[in-house]
């Protein structure tokens, strides 16, 4: 079940005028800064099927420019958005896509600075409720409200233990879990959603496990 | 955790408690809150709405001009007239009104469950609480109860536009709001089930047809619409009328009903309203030649 909180139906607070198109929208935007290492310096943001035939109407653009700012649903420098991005160096493209997607509220966001380079494709489902389904080329599902970390891995025997066996040395919890791999013994991913938001020092840790090639977090 | 209006209703009438207890307790177990903490939330939420109801009494209008000063109009109204559908159920639509003119004016609301709906909650409850003379308690309560239906539907169907027409948005929001006021009145939690019942079948098959992809024609409408809609159907279930077909069959119904309306009638902007000449005409007035939903799909 995604909606498993009342305040997922009544809230949240936010500047109008569409939850799914503006408050979503920022959501969105709010995961993939979360994932980058540092400020974006570009977006090319690729919108699908009501994201795209309406995102200037709802504020979307506005909306994905905010939360890539780092702006929360109910910030009133919201409907500033894309001028702000501007004024901090932020260069954004908007490209309305026609092909056929799962759910009309859809978007594929690419993001990056000099150091580091996101792709995420994040659905809007409704109310101000995210679900990020796709990471790097990985297929996933999340919900973006909690806290959740992603380590890149190589796909050894031995590399999902040394992680959840930090975390419990630490004493986080594990609410959800997924692993991905691209091939046998290529790159994976592991998508790990916590109770408690993974400090500075586990990251670390976690970076120097063996086999361990990158590790980014999401705070819930 | 409850999955279905019938589950709900029975965990009231097992426990002996309100469908507000139910969803209180079921929040506070799951996200590990303390009760204090759960409430206190809710009542920033509603504060919110106060705030955003107060606004609109001052006149508030749009970036485009679409909408806005109609809930003032209405209140002037009031004043100088004996409202032919009564003083509380107008009370309710220019409340829900005015909520969503703030919103289309991109000002601050809360989602209930969503932006484009967010008129009917505040509005019913800012003008039953006159007649019924709420504590603050009984009005966060309000805000659970709804909730508590609004979950059961988000999870069984929808309660966005783009996905379910807009009688997953309005019709959602007008079903829970009917849902809250019988609670508030005194009636029971089959009682609650049978005013969402009644409200919801009345808006199965609206569709979601935003004039140039605006959250504004005809939602701001659609607002005050479902608001009365919503104290009508509480009126009938505290009566003791029910419906025939049960709550949950009515939301299965809805869930079907969106999975056939094709996309133009999804959020989109491109068919009903917008698609009218004069919806056209505005959208080109708003966007200029090169409107932005151009582009063929």
């Amino acid at each position: 079940m995604s909606f498993n909180s009342v305040f997922d139906i009544i809230g949240p607070v936010m500047v109008g005028p569409s939850s799914s198109h503006t408050a979503g929208a920022a959501r969105i935007g709010q995961a993939a800064r979360n994932l980058l290492h540092g400020q974006p310096q570009w977006a090319k943001i690729h919108l699908y099927e009501s994201f795209a035939k309406t995102y200037k109407g709802h504020g979307t653009d506005f909306a994905l420019v905010g939360g890539l700012l780092g702006f929360a649903t109910d910030d009133p420098r919201m409907k500033k958005a894309l001028k702000i991005a501007k004024d901090r160096g932020l260069d954004v493209t908007f490209i309305e896509n026609t092909a056929a997607v799962d759910h009309p509220n859809t978007v594929r966001l690419r993001i990056g600075n000099a150091e580091d380079q996101v792709e995420l494709v994040g659905v809007s489902i409704g109310g101000g409720k995210i679900e990020i389904t796709e990471l790097n080329g990985f297929q996933l599902r999340l919900s973006g409200h909690h806290p959740a970390l992603f380590v890149m891995h190589n796909d050894r025997f031995g590399a999902i233990a040394s992680v959840t066996s930090i975390l419990a040395k630490h004493k986080i919890n594990i609410g959800h879990m997924e692993v991905n791999r691209k091939d046998v013994g290529k790159d994976a991913l592991m998508v790990i959603e916590t109770d408690q938001n993974v400090e500075d020092v586990i990251i670390k840790e976690l970076m120097e496990a063996k086999n361990i090639t990158h590790v980014s977090r999401m705070i819930g | 955790m409850f999955r279905t209006v019938a589950e709900l209703v029975e965990v009231a009438e097992r426990e002996k408690i309100l469908i507000s207890e139910v969803m209180i307790r079921q929040e506070v177990e799951r996200k590990e809150k303390t009760r204090e903490e759960v409430f206190q939330a809710m009542e920033q939420n509603l504060d919110v709405m106060e705030k955003a109801i107060h606004d609109s009494l001052q006149g508030v209008t749009s970036v485009t001009g679409l909408t806005g000063e109609d809930a003032v109009r209405i209140q002037e109204y009031m004043q100088t007239n004996t409202p032919l559908s009564g003083h509380l159920l107008l009370d309710a639509v220019s409340k829900a009104m005015g909520t969503n003119e703030v919103n289309a004016a991109m000002g601050t609301i809360c989602a209930t469950p969503t932006a484009g709906s967010a008129g009917v909650v505040p509005g019913t409850l800012f003008a039953v609480k006159n007649q019924l003379k709420p504590t603050r308690e009984q009005m966060v309560r309000y805000l659970f109860t709804a909730g508590a239906f609004g979950m059961v539907v988000a999870n069984n169907a929808y309660i966005s536009g783009a996905a379910g027409g807009c009688q997953a948005e309005v019709g959602s929001a007008a079903a829970m709001a009917s849902a809250a006021i019988v609670e508030m009145a005194g009636g029971t939690a089959q009682q609650s089930a049978e005013g969402f019942a009644m409200t919801l079948k009345n808006m199965l098959g609206l569709v979601c047809d935003p004039v140039a992809g605006l959250v504004e024609v005809p939602c701001v409408k659609r607002n005050a619409g479902g608001a009365s809609l919503a104290i009508v159907s509480a009126d009938m279930a505290l009566a003791g009328v029910e419906s025939r077909i049960p709550c949950d069959e009515v939301i299965g119904a809805m869930y079907r009903i969106g999975r056939n309306m094709p996309a133009s009638l999804r959020e989109t902007g491109e068919g009903g309203l917008a698609a009218t000449p004069t919806g056209q005409l505005l959208k080109e007035k708003i966007f200029g030649s090169k409107v932005p939903n151009e582009q063929s799909s």
